[in-house]
């Protein structure tokens, strides 16, 4: 396979990314990795640089869409990305010490996660009253919806916080943006509408990225060959997304993607554990 | 604040912002295009070589490497740009975010916005790269 060839699948296989991480709010980073892995038989590290541009890719592509809904709750998302981005350099820092069939079986485990995460009950409801903290930290917030506008109120931040930290170590040592574990520190911890939570984990998966992609672009994780067909994939992939998305029904969509992730998860897991990464 | 100074509002912000995104992804997938096209160009009959994990040379990993490529008109460093104001696209939005909160006069959300914006310096400088 010539450089031509593989740059041309790899574009592809970047686009599909895009959209069905931008269709089912998994971001472009889950699919890259085992698509380069598995697929390629590219070294996982390289992979991992790449999925950490793929994710800032999805996360700065969307992110312009979403902001003009002026929903995202950029106090809540800025007081988060403490825990996300100081996870992210330790999570950086740990991925020296990480043997590369570790990375492939956590990686994995995180995928199975993530793709139950994507089928789960979305929180729709808005607290009336928050903890103390909540509003010391004014974190509470509102956002337009049909019926007019909805204010809601957060609990449990010391637990969303612990959450995010967690989030952004796996962030750090993955290359992934978390947002999976990102969603459940917000909506099932504190109490975030969905609507609320998925849109600031968008603004949040960037930053994070951010923080350890600036160590991994240093330690040559980032291979101009490879980002160049992934960071143009996934932006149209993310772009063809977010105008399907007002047009179909992505459940039976989710399901689909939640059972392939969930195969190739156990792929992961399975090379990882026989030492083949 | 008098009367005619407009108030910037958290939504007037965000919009900006929004611009800000979006205009950073544009010139950053523009300029990967451009040295894509001439990395295909120079050197897309190769074979690549990305089953052993060997780390790029230091011409793609720092900024002078990345400078010194760009003066040679070399098209991997030209990608690397790109990357690089990829990379750049969520911090300017933290800086932003900074801006706006110092302009509101929000002491609390000023300093968190800080500690992020150090963090992610550390991670910058903080030579973790080993």
């Amino acid at each position: 396979m010539t450089i031509l060839t593989f740059t041309i699948i790899l574009l592809l296989g970047a686009y599909l990314a895009g959209l069905a991480g931008s269709l089912t709010g998994l971001g472009g980073g889950v699919v890259i990795i085992p698509l380069l892995t598995l697929f390629f038989h590219v070294d996982i590290r390289y992979a991992i640089g790449a999925a950490l541009v793929a994710s800032i890719a999805t996360s700065s592509g969307s992110a312009s869409a979403y902001v003009k809904e002026g929903i995202t709750n950029i106090r809540l998302g800025m007081f988060l990305e403490i825990a996300t981005t100081a996870g992210a350099v330790l999570g950086a820092i740990l991925a020296i010490y990480t043997p590369v069939n570790l990375v492939a079986i956590i990686f994995g485990v995180m995928l199975i996660f993530s793709a139950a995460m994507t089928l789960r009950k979305k929180n729709e409801g808005a607290l009336r009253e928050g903890s103390k903290l909540s509003y010391q930290l004014k974190l509470n917030g509102s956002y337009p919806a049909k019926e007019g506008v909805v204010a809601y109120k957060l609990k449990n931040i010391g637990a969303g916080f612990s959450i995010m930290t967690v989030a952004g170590i796996l962030s750090g040592l993955l290359g992934i943006g978390s947002g999976a574990l990102k969603v459940l520190a917000m909506d099932t911890a504190m109490k975030v509408p969905f609507r609320v939570s998925t849109t600031t984990s968008n603004f949040m998966v960037g930053v994070t990225a951010a923080a350890s992609a600036v160590v991994y672009l240093q330690r040559g994780y980032i291979d101009p060959g490879i980002a160049f067909p992934v960071i143009i994939g996934v932006l149209g992939g993310a772009f063809t997304g977010s105008k399907l998305l007002m047009k179909i029904d992505v459940k039976k969509l989710k399901l689909i993607f939640s059972i392939a992730i969930t195969m190739i998860a156990l792929n992961m897991i399975y090379n990882g554990l026989n030492h083949k990464f | 604040m008098t009367k005619e100074t407009k108030k910037i509002t958290d939504y007037d912000v965000e919009q900006l912002i929004g611009q800000v995104l979006r205009y950073g992804v544009l010139l950053s997938g523009s300029v990967a295009i451009i040295g894509g096209i001439w990395y295909l160009f120079q050197q897309g009959s190769a074979i690549p070589h990305y089953s052993n994990f060997s780390g790029e040379p230091a011409g793609y990993t720092s900024f002078t490497g990345i400078y010194k490529g760009l003066l040679a008109g070399s098209a991997k460093e030209i990608i690397q740009l790109g990357v690089v104001i990829l990379i750049a696209t969520p911090i300017i939005r933290i800086i932003f975010s900074l801006i706006s909160f110092i302009l509101e006069k929000d002491r609390l959300y000023t300093i968190i916005t800080l500690i992020v914006l150090c963090i992610i310096l550390f991670s910058m400088f903080g030579g973790l790269a080993v």
